[in-house]
């Protein structure tokens, strides 16, 4: 099947949802999945289709959500004006460690390292300075209102990110039909022969981290606008890192529907473990550990690669 | 501008809370330095090591240093299995799929943790916790100035054995010429094992030497991961006086940081040297071009 | 069009990898730099195609001076080189991989795949396309690195050592292929150690030893010359073959 039919698909099942299904639950669930699956495949932009593996992804997301935060209650912007400068912070953060690391030459292990630090220096930064709430962090009023990108039931919140996780699985079939995306995937494979061929490389890692950067950031967004609150910990902290890359590398790197394989897998493991083992703290942290493990060396192209090439 | 005393007070204490970070970094640069992957699991295998001594505490009574001949060589036989069972295994090559192996295992073991003993912060008491040793103006715990000197001991030990025993000779051969060292005989993947082992007994040792003055949970391995790494780049990938002279210059950076900028954005000021010294000079210190 | 480099010049570390080099590629023709092993012909295709800075000298493409420009802008120029370890993208397929290549002039994805596809029948590996990169033999894998090259549109092919590890079953199968090159009117200059094909398809050949150059002229001038056969046999040698020639009974 053709791939942007099965992204149209999809989308018109989750979009039935609400209709078929009342449980809270439910909803919720399918919430949390789209949402892994978007900042899953914000990595997989420069992870999976880059080949440059961040450890510190985090530090995207952060910037998204202290954005809407800081706009929404410090200068009274309304959450719609607020989005767009997110994911434009979100690119400019990833522009500058781009610019940064990229001039200098790092890659693989250092450049995963380097990310890494980065987020610990904005955790650090969010948690001194008053401007971020500093350790306390920052709360959004509750308003209930589209008008606000709030939304009275999980329906709304369902939509939203059903709109950002589309927007962001027609990227990733972008990246896999066009120019743009056939010389991120040569710099990925080799970046010597891809300069031979032409390819501005230095550039072309640049957009990609600038790319990944805003739709992580917009993850971001949407967990400040779903959760009404965030701290330094929640923003910049390595549980998020994780999660992204744990899910697109489950499902499958470079491909365009690997994150989102990642995100059914690894909350449907999650689900299962819960009720398994009665919310006992860690557990399906293990398993992950576990899964990723077994994935990197027995199925390195994750679970997509299971289903051939096409994906 | 602040009081000399309070500097110097604040100069010591970083040394001797670097000399820990030595000990921990110490593992970390051996294991850089021959097998060259970048072990991300190395705060978690310690937060292991650090229940260890702590439960041998707590359920046997075993004084931490007296611990140091247990934990050493169980954290050398867990280290070799991991090796010889998970990590070498899982090669394939690329050196992004060992970072994602041992960033896999560090999960597991962090969460496992916290499974198994919740996330209370736990810590021990011993006729020495609260001891002082008067150095100059400045009062300093007992058992940091223990860690010191078992830092030192810790990095003379690993100068020997690399360049006094056959094995050190054996690691050095399979650091530098992976190929060669198979074609003369030497077991490649047992040198490699061996070495693993080796850096994770130095964690064993740390662990013996922090706890007195630390505490351990669960999330205790990631807040020392990035420091190490930070000092094994600083003082140059695969040099032990590299890592010790790393380790006692990140502490004095941390002390100074914490009095200058206080507790909260002291820290910042190792992440700023971690992402520098990865741009304008990889190879640190005392390191060789990577 | 035409290459040429004036006085280049690089060292790493002690070593003088290559010294004062200066040579003229004229447009059109097919020509080849020879050399023994760790002369410095390598090095010297990594300053002229950008991926070395020369620590003197410079370089000028068709008139223009392009010395310490970045490689991609070089091959926008129009001079494309080949690596003597040919380096796929592995996980893309054949044709995939010569897209890249086209997509140099090719902005549309599914035009840049067509394209790929005619580079591809060109140098005969039509029938492998789909195939994924990594499947290929050594053979495949210096077509594709041809191919790739190829599909770039250059004015000027630098070819380094693109008949290396092939039998010679393959050689005579990609000599006409190379010199079908030159006809549609792209400039070759080629790194060979295979003589065969160098004697074959050269009308200039440049030999270089240690870094410098020794010799130029047409390929049987150069085999000819004192200083070649000294430089690929020793010291001496050219002596030892001339009393052999002059013994009687010898042919």
């Amino acid at each position: 099947m053709r791939p942007l039919a099965l992204i149209a698909g999809l989308a018109g099942a989750v979009a039935l949802l609400p209709a078929v299904v009342e449980s809270g639950f439910v909803l919720n669930m399918a919430i949390m999945t789209l949402y892994t699956a978007l900042i899953a495949q914000a990595w997989n932009i420069l992870g999976g289709f880059g080949g440059q593996f961040s450890f510190g992804h985090a530090v995207f997301f952060g910037t998204g959500a202290y954005a809407m935060a800081v706009l929404q209650v410090k200068l009274g912007l309304n959450a719609w004006l607020a989005l767009p400068v997110a994911l434009t912070l979100g690119a400019a953060v990833g522009a500058m460690i781009g610019a940064l690391t990229f001039r200098y030459g790092l890659r693989g292990s250092y450049f995963a390292l380097v990310t890494l630090a980065f987020a610990e220096v904005f955790r650090i930064l969010a948690n001194t300075f008053q401007f971020t709430g500093a350790g306390v962090g920052i709360q959004i009023p509750l308003r209930e209102s589209a008008a606000d990108l709030q939304f009275a039931g999980k329906p709304g919140f369902l939509f939203a990110i059903l709109a950002l996780t589309v927007a962001s699985l027609v990227i990733a079939w972008w990246l896999k039909h066009s120019r743009y995306g056939a010389w991120l995937q040569a710099v990925r494979d080799n970046e010597d022969s891809a300069a031979a061929l032409g390819v501005d490389v230095f550039r072309v890692k640049l957009a990609a981290i600038a790319l990944s950067g805003a739709l992580m950031s917009a993850g971001g967004a949407f967990y400040l606008q779903y959760f009404r609150y965030v701290d330094p910990h929640i923003a910049y902290g390595p549980a998020i890192s994780v999660e992204a890359l744990l899910a697109a590398i489950v499902g499958g790197m470079g491909t365009i529907f690997g994150p989102l394989l990642g995100a059914l897998v690894l909350h449907g493991l999650g689900e299962a473990t819960r009720s398994l083992m009665q919310n006992a703290p860690g557990i399906n942290l293990v398993i992950y550990g576990v899964l990723l493990v077994l994935i990197v060396m027995f199925l390195p192209r994750g679970i997509a690669g299971l289903f051939g090439r096409k994906a | 501008m602040l009081d000399p005393a309070i500097v110097f007070a604040s100069v010591l204490n970083g040394l001797t809370t670097g000399a820990v970070y030595a000990l921990i970094a110490l593992g970390l640069t051996l294991i850089y330095g021959v097998l060259h992957i970048i072990n991300f699991a190395h705060g978690a295998a310690l937060m292991a090591a650090l229940y260890g001594v702590y439960f041998l505490h707590q359920k046997a009574g075993v004084d931490p240093y007296l611990a140091l001949p247990l934990m050493v060589p169980a954290m050398f036989g867990a280290g070799y299995l991991l090796y010889r069972w998970v990590i070498g295994r899982a090669s394939h090559g690329r050196d992004e799929n060992i970072l994602l192996v041992t960033l896999g295992i560090a999960i597991v073991l962090e969460n496992l943790a916290l499974y198994l003993w919740r996330s209370d912060t736990r810590t021990i008491e011993t006729a020495y916790t609260f001891a002082m040793v008067p150095i100059g103006a400045a009062m300093i715990a007992a058992p940091k100035l223990a860690a010191f000197a078992g830092a030192l001991c810790a990095t003379a030990a690993l100068l020997y054995v690399v360049t006094r025993t056959d094995l050190g000779r054996a690691i050095r051969a399979c650091a530098k010429e992976r190929q060669g060292a198979r074609l003369v005989g030497i077991d490649v993947e047992h040198v490699f094992a061996m070495s693993f082992g080796i850096g994770l007994a130095c964690l064993g040792a740390a662990a013996c030497f922090l706890l007195p003055a630390y505490y351990v949970n669960p999330q205790v391995g990631s807040g020392f991961v990035l420091i190490a790494f930070t000092i094994v780049v600083l003082g140059g990938m695969g040099s032990f006086v590299g890592a010790l002279a790393g380790g006692l210059l990140i502490g004095v950076v941390e002390s100074l940081g914490g009095l200058w900028l206080g507790e909260s954005l002291g820290q910042i000021g190792i992440f700023l040297i971690f992402i520098a010294v990865l741009l304008f000079r990889p190879q640190g210190l005392f390191g060789a071009r990577a | 069009m035409s290459l040429e480099a004036r006085g280049l010049s690089i060292s790493f570390g002690g070593l003088k990898a290559v010294q004062q080099v200066s040579l003229t590629v004229r447009e059109g023709s097919l020509s080849a730099l020879i050399g023994p092993n760790g002369a410095g012909k390598s090095t010297f295709f990594g300053l002229v195609s950008g991926f070395l800075k020369p620590d003197a000298g410079s370089v000028h493409l068709h008139g223009r001076e392009i010395t310490g420009m970045a490689p991609h802008a070089i091959c926008r120029l129009g001079m494309t080189r080949t690596f003597q370890i040919v380096q796929p993208f592995a996980a893309q397929t054949v044709r995939e991989n010569i897209a890249v290549g086209a997509h140099l002039r090719e902005p549309r994805r599914a035009r840049a795949l067509e394209r790929a596809e005619a580079v591809a029948r060109r140098v005969g590996l039509g029938a492998q396309l789909e195939q994924p990169a990594a499947s290929l033999t050594i053979a495949g894998r210096k077509r594709l690195e041809l191919a790739r090259a190829l599909a770039t549109e250059p004015k000027l092919l630098l070819l380094d050592e693109v008949l290396a590890g092939l039998n010679p079953q393959e050689v005579a199968e990609m000599i006409p292929v190379i010199r079908a090159l030159r006809a549609s009117g792209i400039t070759v200059f080629m790194i060979e150690h295979v003589m065969q094909a160098v004697m074959n398809l050269a009308e200039q050949v440049w030999v270089i030893a240690h870094g410098a150059l020794i010799a130029a002229g047409s390929p049987g001038e150069v085999t000819r010359d004192a200083k070649v056969v000294e430089a690929y046999l020793g010291h001496g040698a050219a002596a030892r073959l001339q009393q052999l020639a002059a013994e009687p009974g010898h042919a």
